[in-house]
């Protein structure tokens, strides 16, 4: 990633933020991201994202946790060594329905939280930028990338125009980086550019 | 949509007192911030000193072996397992706020759930002790995993509920803890935004993974969080369902019952739900937490309390009818002279559980006595005696006389090593729990953020002239949430 040109905007109540993405939006202009404190409904639909396909990634973690547990003590009980448990049959399912069930569970939950952090890209000691601290607090961030084409003054009305306060242009990085909170770092090799 | 958003009049707010956002974190930001009072160094200390304790009990264990217990024949379970079953229980209305209330969509779980969470945590590693250590060699603890070894490879019992146990606790624990942490992710966030010190930078930096709020992020943490609750619910009734299966499928008499699962599950919800109240009433006064954790959580929560507890009495009824209609004399001889016989060793600890679970509770059909706060923390205390004793009934008056009266046991009383292990896990448990609510903030901040404007105290207020208005009207009113 690299870092890029913002016009950035704040809003302090959700219901300005709402109508504000939709102009926005309806303007033509790109948002890059919304950042909010709190997660608000419809505010992904409002932005057009598409909705998440992690439900059927941990289906699928699911069911490979249950094909596991079944297969492994099926080949286990009744293959590699076959044991008699007061003359039931080896191949006793009903017995293994727990831990085939926690197995399920277990690879669903684990798989899932690793494929959120994949996607979402958060590890312990990556660092981001996300243009206002207080985004995590009461303040609802909207950025907008700029283009060599764009006329900063424009974006910079409209955003006042549909209820933004603050609106600045910032420059930021817009992917990770390996890095500490409590030190001014940027992305390898990049120290130039984020210089000027 | 923009309807929804909005609550009846009729039900009490949620969050009292007129906050907006930023008050909401300031409020729950400050204790974590705010340098360590004297009540919780002396709490800590305390809590850190029987942990040495319970280290101090469970090395003698492993150096003179299960022998400095008092376990034997026909006592094979004693203390230990008593407290495991305790611990486990305990972790489960963590779950149940966490999980099953979100999917019913219950508003008030917001205020306890962050902190339940990191009980049920804490208990199941509590909980997780007892096993371990009660195998004697406890460096063999590994046999109980399926592992490829050179023993053939011979493996584990599969079909055996102890080994269900091994997997349900496991699993259990990793998935509440999963669950735990991707919730604390935006709220370390906010405070590694809002630190001033170095260290704080640096720890919170770390801890919270690098979220940003993106609402991509968002969209995704919303399907995990659902998801992990829909996960956990059926996994948290499976946990003690398997627990109650190390005795159900036995065939002790007083185990060997097919209503255990419900009994045990319920028992669980019940007996966890009292520690909660005890952790809350303590750490909403300690903490200054009281807008948020209020007296309607309070009663929310004694509500549950008395259901469960009346379907644990159900529960106990049932099997004594069940031991003398079954005719199997064995069965009722447990019941009748090994627990409801006054003049038996242990018919005490029958009456005792009865008096602490069944008839206790029942104080909390009155709306004054369930928002009495001090009479909360009473009944919270005396409904976790009340079940250790009933995994102590189970457990003991169940195997210490056996089939062979010639092998009946004497008078079992645990060793001053059996009781310090106990008292251990109570050092581990309340270390745990104090350094989470110093370093953690103990209500999730997004998900009262979330809630403030449908539950809060200043915007229900406004909400009566909502309620009177046209759909119309209001939509045009609100019509940026129409989408």
């Amino acid at each position: 990633m690299s870092v890029k040109k913002f016009v950035v905007g704040n809003f302090y109540d959700e219901a300005v933020l709402f109508p504000a993405v939709k102009k926005v939006r309806r303007a033509g202009y790109k948002i890059h991201d919304v950042y909010t404190p709190f997660p608000i409904h419809g505010l992904d639909k409002v932005m057009g994202l598409r909705d998440t396909s992690l439900h059927t990634a941990g289906f699928i973690y699911g069911i490979t946790g249950t094909t596991t547990a079944v297969s492994f003590i099926t080949w286990a009980l009744t293959i590699d060594w076959q044991i008699n448990f007061g003359g039931k049959p080896f191949f006793s399912l009903p017995a293994w329905i727990p831990i085939t069930f926690e197995l399920t569970v277990l690879f669903a939950a684990v798989g899932m939280v690793l494929t959120f952090c994949w996607l979402c890209q958060l590890a312990p000691f990556v660092k981001k930028d996300h243009f206002n601290p207080r985004s995590t607090d009461d303040t609802f961030v909207m950025a907008l990338e700029c283009t060599d084409k764009t006329n900063e003054a424009e974006v910079i009305a409209f955003l006042n125009s549909v209820g933004a306060k603050d609106v600045s242009v910032e420059h930021r990085e817009t992917g990770w980086w390996l890095g500490r909170y409590d030190q001014d770092t940027v992305k390898y090799g990049k120290k130039t550019e984020a210089a000027a | 949509m923009g309807l929804l958003r909005y609550e009846s009049q009729a039900r009490p707010p949620l969050v009292d007192g007129t906050k907006d956002y930023h008050q909401v974190t300031e409020d729950i930001c400050r204790p974590v911030e705010a340098k360590p009072s004297k009540l919780w160094w002396v709490g800590f200390l305390i809590s850190v000193a029987l942990l040495i304790f319970g280290i101090i009990s469970v090395t003698m264990e492993v150096i003179y072996g299960t022998g400095q217990w008092n376990l034997g024949k026909t006592i094979g379970w004693g203390w230990d397992i008593t407290n495991f079953v305790w611990w486990v229980g305990i972790g489960h209305a963590g779950t149940l706020i966490s999980a099953i209330l979100l999917l019913f969509r219950q508003g008030w779980r917001t205020g306890v759930n962050r902190a339940a969470e990191a009980m049920t945590i804490f208990a199941v590693m509590c909980a997780g002790q007892f096993p371990i250590w009660h195998m004697g060699r406890v460096w063999d603890a590994f046999f109980v995993l399926p592992y490829p070894n050179t023993r053939g490879p011979l493996w584990v019992n599969f079909n055996s509920p102890l080994l269900w146990d091994v997997f349900a606790i496991s699993t259990y624990f990793t998935v509440s803890l999963l669950f735990w942490y991707s919730g604390l992710l935006p709220d370390l966030a906010t405070l590694r935004d809002r630190a001033k010190e170095k260290w704080r930078k640096y720890f919170y930096g770390v801890a919270a993974f690098g979220w940003t709020g993106s609402t991509k992020h968002w969209q995704r943490h919303e399907a995990l969080s659902l998801v992990l609750a829909g996960l956990s619910t059926p996994l948290v009734l499976s946990v003690h369902t398997i627990v109650s299966f190390d005795f159900a499928t036995s065939v002790v008499p007083g185990w060997h019952t097919t209503i255990f699962p419900p009994y045990f599950v319920a028992g669980a919800i019940f007996s966890g739900f009292a520690m909660v109240q005890t952790l809350l009433l303590i750490t909403r006064k300690v903490l200054g937490l009281e807008d948020y954790i209020t007296v309607e959580h309070i009663e929310v929560m004694n509500k549950v309390i008395v259901l469960t507890g009346s379907i644990v009495g159900i529960a106990y009824l049932t099997e004594l009818f069940m031991a003398w209609y079954s005719h199997v004399d064995y069965e009722w001889f447990a019941f009748k002279e090994n627990r409801l016989s006054l003049s038996s060793p242990y018919g005490w600890s029958y009456w005792l559980m009865m008096g602490c679970n069944v008839l206790s509770p029942q104080i909390f059909w009155f709306r004054k006595m369930r928002r009495n706060l001090l009479l909360t923390f009473f009944m919270s205390i005396l409904v976790n005696i009340g079940m250790w004793f009933e995994r102590f009934v189970i457990i003991v008056t169940s195997v210490y006389r056996d089939y062979l009266p010639s092998s009946w046991s004497t008078y079992y009383t645990p060793t001053i090593w059996e009781v310090g292990f106990y008292m251990g896990t109570f050092g581990l448990f309340f270390t745990c729990y104090f350094l989470f609510s110093k370093f953690f903030p103990v209500i999730a901040i997004a998900e009262i953020k979330h809630i403030l404007k449908k539950n809060g105290e200043s915007y229900k207020e406004h909400m009566t002239e909502e309620e009177g208005e046209t759909t119309e009207a209001f939509g045009e009113k609100h019509g940026g949430e129409h989408h």
